[in-house]
């Protein structure tokens, strides 16, 4: 079975990679419908995710565990939402309002409660590593601000010209080589699958 | 044009990775230390012993995505980190915030526990879909931080910014959080946040630094390779442009 489900996995990636490479008649076509096939395959993912969500809370509740008074709220939301958003539809003005009342609030909050957190975080930062690269990251991140965020005393003369000429260049220079890194990172976790060396899907 | 440059990029690495694979069976290689992963070996040995839980979080990537490289990261290290923590009384907790990403979780959870012989010990409630997007995943994962007697945090996996919340609920349960993302806006993050942070590609030297095997050292040798190959190629080009060659 897992020697059948390594096949799969590598034959269906080559299919894929090729479709990518060769963009051509057939291979494109099945590019496309294997990439469909995923899509709706994350799609049913994500109830067989739902479902494990339930009974990570119903043991929570079972078991009365610490807030499972909390557990109960979320599956009573879970169950309501399933519920009408199956009888209604995902796009009516009813499950719209609990979208706009309900979630993008709590969403909104969590945005602001991140901006705080990001503040005490630098402030923690020189207590906790005050070394040169933090002194450096520091300065950067403040000149930035301050060059960019809307002052009461309007713009400080030169700041954007030399965040322009000396701030920008080595902050993007700096962000293109974390990116490549990145891609290379990403190229040799994605052939590891391929060839498969690794098989997140329960072999190694 | 750029299909054949990626299509020689790609038979470049996978014969570098492919030879250095079985070059490294023969002879492992030697990594430079960083900071990050010695204190998470120490901290895996601590948590055993102490009776306390590990938190792995994948975040909310999933693998059709640009950035499944970081979630496949991620359940590399998860591989390695559950079977390191097999003997321990209390099971890790695996977060995810994406439908596929949260089945393979499950999936590489128990292959773990299979190779370490303890293949009942897996509980399908330990590996959870914590929320769909990025806020409502934190919040579904922080609850794991703060009341399930979790003492290390790996983090491993697609991020933003939003993961200072998570590193944010560590400290304030006293545990230990060891970070890795893809997205340059987290690791800006990560980096104020944590004592010691993993910045760049350090996301995919996970597996080779938890012992993943010769395939895992192989990716690392590939990607110094390729690297100083870019910067040879970016050198050059610039010199051509200097001199008005294009």
């Amino acid at each position: 079975m897992r020697v059948l489900a390594a096949g799969v996995a590598i034959a269906f990636g080559l299919l894929v990679l090729a479709g990518y490479l060769f963009p051509l008649g057939t291979l494109l076509q099945v590019r496309l419908l294997l990439v469909q096939w995923a899509i709706i395959l994350a799609a049913a993912a994500v109830v067989v995710g739902a479902f494990n969500l339930l009974g990570v809370h119903w043991k929570k509740i079972r078991t009365k565990q610490k807030d499972s008074a909390l557990s109960a709220l979320l599956i009573i939301a879970l169950v309501f939402s399933a519920c009408f958003g199956l009888a209604l539809g995902p796009n009516s003005d009813f499950m719209r309002a609990v979208l706009d009342a309900v979630v993008v609030p709590v969403e909104a909050s969590l945005m602001a409660l991140l901006s705080v957190t990001l503040v005490y975080a630098s402030i923690r930062l020189l207590r906790r590593r005050a070394d040169t690269m933090t002194l450096i990251f520091v300065a950067v991140a403040v000149f930035g601000l301050l060059a960019a965020a809307p002052l009461p005393i309007g713009k400080i003369p030169l700041l954007s010209e030399i965040q322009f000429w000396f701030v920008q260049p080595f902050a993007s220079g700096g962000a293109r080589g974390l990116l490549l890194g990145m891609a290379l990172g990403s190229l040799t976790a994605g052939l590891r699958v391929l060839f498969g060396m690794d098989r997140p899907y329960g072999g190694k | 044009m750029n299909e054949m440059i990626a299509l020689i990029l790609i038979v470049l690495a996978a014969g570098l990775l492919l030879g250095f694979t079985l070059l490294q069976r023969k002879k492992a290689p030697v990594f430079r230390e960083i900071a990050a992963f010695t204190q998470l070996r120490r901290a895996i040995g601590l948590s055993v012993e102490d009776g306390t839980r590990l938190h792995v979080s994948l975040g909310w990537g999933g693998l059709q995505e640009a950035h499944g490289a970081a979630t496949l990261a991620g359940l590399g290290m998860l591989r390695h980190l559950v079977e390191l923590t097999s003997v321990s009384d209390k099971p890790p907790v695996v977060t995810s915030g994406e439908g596929v990403t949260a089945i393979l979780t499950g999936d590489t959870a128990r292959s773990g526990y299979k190779a370490a012989g303890a293949e009942e010990a897996y509980d399908p409630v330990t590996t959870r879909l914590s929320g769909l997007s990025p806020f409502s995943y934190v919040a579904g994962a922080i609850p794991a931080i703060r009341d399930e007697n979790v003492s290390l945090n790996v983090l491993v996996g697609h991020f933003g910014p939003e993961v200072a919340l998570l590193t944010d609920a560590a400290e304030r349960a006293n545990a230990l959080a060891v970070a890795a993302a893809d997205q340059p806006s987290a690791q800006a993050v990560l980096f104020a946040g944590l004592e010691k942070p993993l910045m760049g590609e350090e996301l995919f030297a996970a597996g080779a630094y938890a012992g993943a095997g010769a395939a895992h050292q192989a990716s690392l040798q590939t990607q110094d390779i390729l690297r100083w190959l870019i910067i040879l190629a970016l050198l050059a080009a610039s010199g051509l442009k200097l001199l008005g060659v294009f």
